[in-house]
């Protein structure tokens, strides 16, 4: 294919390695003397880590302008088993290296946000390396990340896809005793790493028919085999593509293994940010962007992954119109935005997909970052109102946005970036995301009529539902005291946001109508086709944001909520909200249908199979009784009698013989004298007779 | 006068019986020396007896060499046997041998 022409990795394609070497090497610097060092040194270390990975990325770039064909730097031999052997090599493409100088940027602004953000959790009592340990994961996590990202082969991605989950496990997690009843978070974690398990044991299964089909993992090899015998074999390829879907599922938070995403959200923002907006949740769409040869020979896979986009989009889009927590709308816009891109690279518009997924990270980074300098503000101002009144003590959640209102004079600079988010993730033009979801949009009215029906009602949804957040959360007037009294955040939280805000402002030009830099940059690793602009598909979109924006105005802010006032939208969908607000009671039913049968089937075979069955009566019974009987009578039975015996019925044959023979010596010489004669007549006799 | 080798051997054995008999059956010490020296000199009635049958034609007198050898033996053998028993019969005040049996396991 198109990367038959990779060559070994000369000048500066040989620096490639150093950008999963600096990750590393920050984390183990932090993890031997970040204990003894101060917040300072700690958060230094770990942003200038990442920040010389974005070196190392722009390398790459700057290397690829005059070889765009790519290059693999080889770090390692890894598995040489007979027939299969992987080792480890750093593809150096333009599709990777998008990725590389994405998540390398956004997470070394990341980063340097976090240093402000997790301030408060330098003296936190219990747990004293707290701090450094946030850091030492979160730089784990864009090891992991670019492992994934540069992998050559099926194999090394899934190591890098197995270290972003786990590393999204830790930082979920993170603060342990914290959430509902003291374990809350700790929950959330363990669902996201059990969802995203499911999602890996498709693309484990994948990887096997793929090894059994080709007998390579290397996505060379294999793009090849699928280019050259990829008809023939459409049935196995249906099959790899559908596991690989599975596994992209549950990576990116999609029909139906999306149900950790939300509940991520009990991790820190940065977090939020960094893992489950711009970087680990876009694995699987790069995954299925990569894996574009395979997708392409079957047509049911392809349509499905578009399907399940869309469908996410939509039904994701209608949960965030009713949630309060103002992360959780978030949450549920990135799943939905996810599905955007996920329905793009399903209709073959790879270029739009990594357009959407660039942009996405822009304004869904800023978004959350934004959130949570919103929530270190309630937090600090209800410090402040604690502190001052004689404070009563009641559950206060600081995410909850009814607790909010009228911010936009209190945190002005958060306001202003918050809003350039949102308008961006909206789609109003000239913002970033009006490029890359018109791009969508125009791609699925040519090749798919639903796919594009789904997604721009989804859109609709999008710019409502961030409008409602909008007003909801910076307009009309305090509704707590916290509110009232909620400061602005110190520079270095706000600094990284206005990067940002530029990065979501001018996005759009990476890909804009007429230039194409995007779609020319990718054409030297995939298939792309040029993307013209649709003023038709423009204006409707346009015209539908408008609209979901006005009626966001008009229920949220003509009257702004009051303290304690429900919801308008409540009145006005009745049983439609309610349903939208419990996001359809899917995690009920999947704790119905498969989650309480598991545990009660795991219960069955730990109590019953395992205990009661095995334990006490094979064990205990059947093994440890035959067991001791069968001591009992080579002990009591066997040594006491038949070997005891043996050796006391020799020492009695002894003394007995030795009685017997002792009466020999009579003392009398006679019969010595008789004996001497009758010995004499035996050997006379022998001698005479013999 | 020709005494028949026969008749000499016979007595000789005879003598040897007496004598045996007489050592495994009588108690007292002295009584059996008595007997032992019965069966020396039996031999050397023997001894004599073949010697004068079959003597050589040169005069060598082997025969009679060899009984003075027995006779010399038997001295000895008394003398050594006499002050055995005077040493038992200070401790035991008796020469029956059927008493000098201390070593009787």
């Amino acid at each position: 294919m198109l990367s038959s022409e990779i060559v070994g990795g000369t000048g500066l394609f040989s620096i490639a390695p150093l950008i999963i070497a600096f990750p590393i090497l920050g984390l183990l610097i932090n993890l031997i003397f970040g204990r003894r060092s101060n917040e300072k040194f700690v958060g230094i270390v770990a942003s200038s880590a990442i920040g010389l990975a974005f070196v190392v990325a722009v390398a790459q770039f700057v290397a690829l302008l005059g070889q765009p064909a790519g290059a693999a730097v080889h770090v390692a031999d890894w598995i040489t088993i007979g027939e299969f052997s992987v080792s480890w090599s750093l593809k150096v493409d333009t599709l990777s290296a998008t990725m590389m100088l994405m998540v390398t940027g956004v997470s070394a602004l990341i980063h340097i946000y976090a240093i402000g953000y997790m301030h408060d959790d330098v003296r936190f009592q219990g747990d004293p390396g707290r701090y450094t340990r946030f850091f030492v994961f979160f730089n784990l996590f864009v090891a992991a990340m670019m492992i994934l990202v540069t992998a050559d082969n099926f194999l090394m991605m899934f190591v890098g896809w197995e270290g972003v989950g786990l590393c999204s496990y830790l930082l979920i997690g993170f603060w342990y005793e914290k959430g509902a009843d003291g374990i809350g978070n700790a929950v959330a974690g363990k669902k996201a790493f059990v969802t995203n398990r499911i999602g890996d044991f498709g693309f484990l299964i994948a990887m096997f028919l793929i090894f059994g089909a080709v007998g390579s993992l290397q996505f060379d090899e294999v793009f090849h085999w699928a280019h050259e015998h990829g008809l023939a074999n459409e049935g196995v390829i249906t099959a790899i593509t559908l596991f690989l879907l599975l596994g992209a599922t549950g990576k990116s938070a999609q029909i139906p293994l999306y149900v950790w995403l939300p509940d991520a959200m009990a991790g820190p923002t940065p977090v939020s940010a960094l893992i489950h907006a711009a970087t680990m949740v876009t694995a699987g769409v790069y995954m299925i962007a990569r894996n574009q040869a395979l997708f392409a020979v079957s047509e049911f896979s392809s349509s499905l992954v578009a399907i399940i986009g869309a469908a996410t989009a939509l039904f994701a889009a209608t949960i965030a119109v009713a949630q309060f927590d103002i992360k959780k709308v978030l949450a549920y816009s990135t799943i939905s935005q996810l599905g955007y891109m996920i329905a793009a690279v399903g209709i073959g518009a790879q270029v739009a997909g990594m357009f959407h997924l660039l942009t996405h990270a822009f304004f869904k980074a800023l978004l959350f970052l934004s959130a949570g300098s919103v929530i270190l503000g309630i937090e600090h101002g209800h410090h402040h109102v604690e502190h001052g009144s004689s404070g009563s003590a009641e559950a206060f959640d600081p995410n909850d946005m009814r607790n909010m209102g009228g911010l936009r004079s209190r945190m002005k600079t958060t306001f202003w970036v918050y809003l350039i988010g949102a308008l961006a993730l909206s789609g109003v033009p000239p913002f970033a995301g009006f490029f890359s979801k018109d791009e969508i949009l125009t791609d699925a009215m040519q090749e798919n009529m639903l796919v594009y029906i789904l997604l721009a009602v989804a859109a609709f949804f999008t710019a409502f539902y961030m409008g409602r957040q909008i007003l909801m959360v910076f307009f009309g007037k305090a509704r707590s005291e916290t509110a009232k009294h909620a400061p602005e955040n110190p520079p270095i939280v706000t600094v990284p946001l206005i990067l940002l805000a530029l990065g979501a402002v001018i996005g759009g030009g990476l890909n804009f109508p007429g230039l194409h830099s995007l779609t020319n940059w990718l054409e030297h690793t995939l298939h792309v086709h040029v993307s013209e602009f649709n003023l038709q598909v423009s204006l409707i979109s346009t015209c539908l944001v408008l609209l979901a924006i006005g009626l966001a105005w008009l229920l949220y802010g003509r009257k702004p909520m009051q303290e304690g006032q429900v919801d308008p939208l409540r009145r006005l969908l009745g049983p439609l909200f309610v349903g939208m607000e419990n996001k359809w009671w899917v995690d009920e039913i999947y704790n119905a249908i498969i989650i309480r049968p598991y545990i009660a089937l795991a219960a069955f075979l730990a109590d019953v199979v395992d205990w009661r069955f095995w334990h006490d009566w094979f064990h205990d019974t059947i093994l440890a009784r035959s067991f001791r009987a069968g001591t009992h009578w080579l002990s009591s039975g066997f040594d006491a009698h038949v070997i005891d015996g043996a050796v006391n019925g020799l020492g009695s044959l002894t003394k007995e013989a030795a009685a017997r023979l002792r009466l020999v010596q009579t003392g009398y010489v006679r019969n010595y004298a008789l004996a001497l004669f009758v010995g004499v007549l035996l050997i006379l006799s022998y001698f005479l007779f013999v | 006068m020709n005494v028949p080798l026969n008749y000499l051997l016979v007595l000789s054995g005879v003598l040897f019986t007496i004598g045996v008999l007489g050592v495994l059956v009588r108690r007292n010490a002295i009584v059996i020396f008595m007997s032992i020296e019965l069966m020396l000199n039996s031999a050397n009635l023997a001894l004599i007896a073949f010697a004068r049958s079959f003597a050589p034609a040169a005069g060598a007198l082997r025969g009679q060499v060899l009984v003075f050898f027995v006779i010399a033996v038997a001295a000895a053998e008394v003398a050594v046997g006499l002050a055995l028993i005077v040493v038992i019969f200070r401790a035991k005040k008796s020469i029956d041998v059927d008493q000098v049996s201390s070593l009787k396991g």
